[in-house]
């Protein structure tokens, strides 16, 4: 395991005041914290600095870091001294706030494993529920249409048979109900972490994104498409074939449309309670002029059909 | 093969009452009914015998007692947080529309 420096993780120097430490502290915690940052990795990086405070804040803890860390630089692989934890009892008290299922490896080698594994734990007097877990879930959105099931694949916080917290690679069947729309968030009672000394488990939330469509983008309940269409279907107006979701439908294009022109396929977007529309976005696509003949149907219409679509531009 | 999992969609048509709301939280009333105070909720219904809570309800509860717990915000400054999250969501979803990233 690799060793952390806790000061560098919170980027104050090794005789840094507990009131420095606080201060870095509560500023990365701003930065990094998963429901307001939009960093890579917040997630992971607010853990990393939430351990490092847990460390640092408490001097009992800082003290005996400072010790076993004195020979060590961050990324060096790490084996703590033998026996040497027996100097210091970590028992209790400095779990206020954190949990110590979310620290790694490294933090539980040296500090062991908190109040709720390891020897000193207590299986008649503790009963805990276990922590709500929170993933992403990519859903395409031809799923969230019809409804489906995937197969995900997660990391779940456990007690082991000696009472340390393992994360326990989890597989799971779930169900993307119909007409799920991206944002919203699937619950799946009892799914999170195990619960200590009998207490239930958690639970488990998916928010679904949609994965990337090349034809179609969601919004809220409704889709979007861009339909390339000919100048004379703009022109004149036509039934023209037009994907959606839940198959090829037909849609009249009114004479006189432009690039731009929304018009709506109501009632099919994603489905639901009121279910939502597809709102088709023409795109104009002009032939290219690359014959004699083609050209001199350009010079044509350019005669028959004068116009400056720069009017409005005052040119 | 591994059994099927149905959860619950929390969307705006799952309406809640308090006693749900706590449950699915993990919070006693009282917590809840202070969020009510600061409007990081805003239930229907008069009476919190009567409220009933959109499905969004629990993220926002959720984010407002993670926001209380790592960086120590009150409640009036937790759901301050939220509204201009859900501002700042909305803002990046209309710069994802117009062609930004």
């Amino acid at each position: 395991m690799e060793f952390k420096d806790y000061y560098q993780i919170l980027g104050v120097p090794r005789e840094a005041t507990q009131d420095d430490i606080k201060r870095a502290y509560r500023k990365l915690a701003r930065k990094y914290h998963p429901d307001v940052s939009k960093e890579k990795d917040a997630e992971a990086r607010f853990k990393e600095v939430g351990e490092a405070y847990e460390v640092l804040k408490d001097p009992e803890k800082r003290t005996a870091y400072d010790q076993v860390g004195k020979q060590w630089k961050a990324g060096q692989e790490f084996h703590p001294p033998p026996d040497w934890s027996k100097e210091f009892d970590f028992r209790g008290g400095g779990y206020t706030e954190a949990d110590p299922g979310q620290f790694s490896d490294f933090f539980r080698s040296i500090f062991g494993h908190g109040g709720r594994g390891g020897e000193h734990f207590e299986h008649a007097t503790f009963r805990a529920r276990g922590s709500d877990q929170h993933a992403k879930i990519l859903v395409d959105l031809e799923d969230a249409y019809h409804g489906a099931t995937r197969t995900i694949t997660l990391t779940i916080p456990e007690l082991d048979a000696q009472g340390n917290i393992i994360g326990q690679p989890r597989t799971l069947n779930v169900k993307i109900p119909k007409g799920i729309m991206a944002g919203q968030r699937i619950r799946l009672a009892g799914q999170g972490g195990a619960g200590f000394g009998g207490g239930p488990n958690g639970d488990l939330y998916l928010e679904v994104e949609f994965q990337p469509n090349p034809l179609f983008r969601a919004e809220k309940h409704d889709i979007y498409l861009e339909l390339p269409v000919t100048p004379w279907e703009a022109a004149l107006g036509g039934a023209v074939v037009v994907p959606t979701l839940g198959g090829k439908v037909e849609l009249k294009i009114p004479p006189g449309s432009q690039t731009g022109t929304k018009l709506r396929l109501k009632g099919r977007g994603l489905p639901g309670k009121t279910p939502g529309d597809q709102y088709v976005v023409l795109r104009l696509v002009t032939p290219p002029a690359d014959t004699p003949e083609a050209k001199a149907l350009y010079r044509t219409m350019a005669e028959k059909l004068p116009l400056n679509p720069r009017e409005a531009l005052g040119v | 093969m591994t059994k099927l999992l149905t959860g619950i969609v929390l969307d705006d048509e799952l309406l809640l009452s308090l006693r749900e709301l706590c449950r699915l939280c993990g919070v006693n009333a009282e917590s809840i009914i202070a969020m009510v105070d600061e409007g990081v909720v805003e239930p229907q219904g008069a009476h919190p015998r009567e409220w009933r809570f959109r499905g969004m309800s629990v993220r926002r509860v959720q984010i407002a007692l993670q926001l209380q717990r790592d960086l120590r915000i009150n409640l009036p400054g937790a759901a301050l947080v939220l509204d201009l999250l859900e501002e700042l969501e909305e803002l990046r979803r209309l710069y994802r529309q117009r062609g930004g990233i």
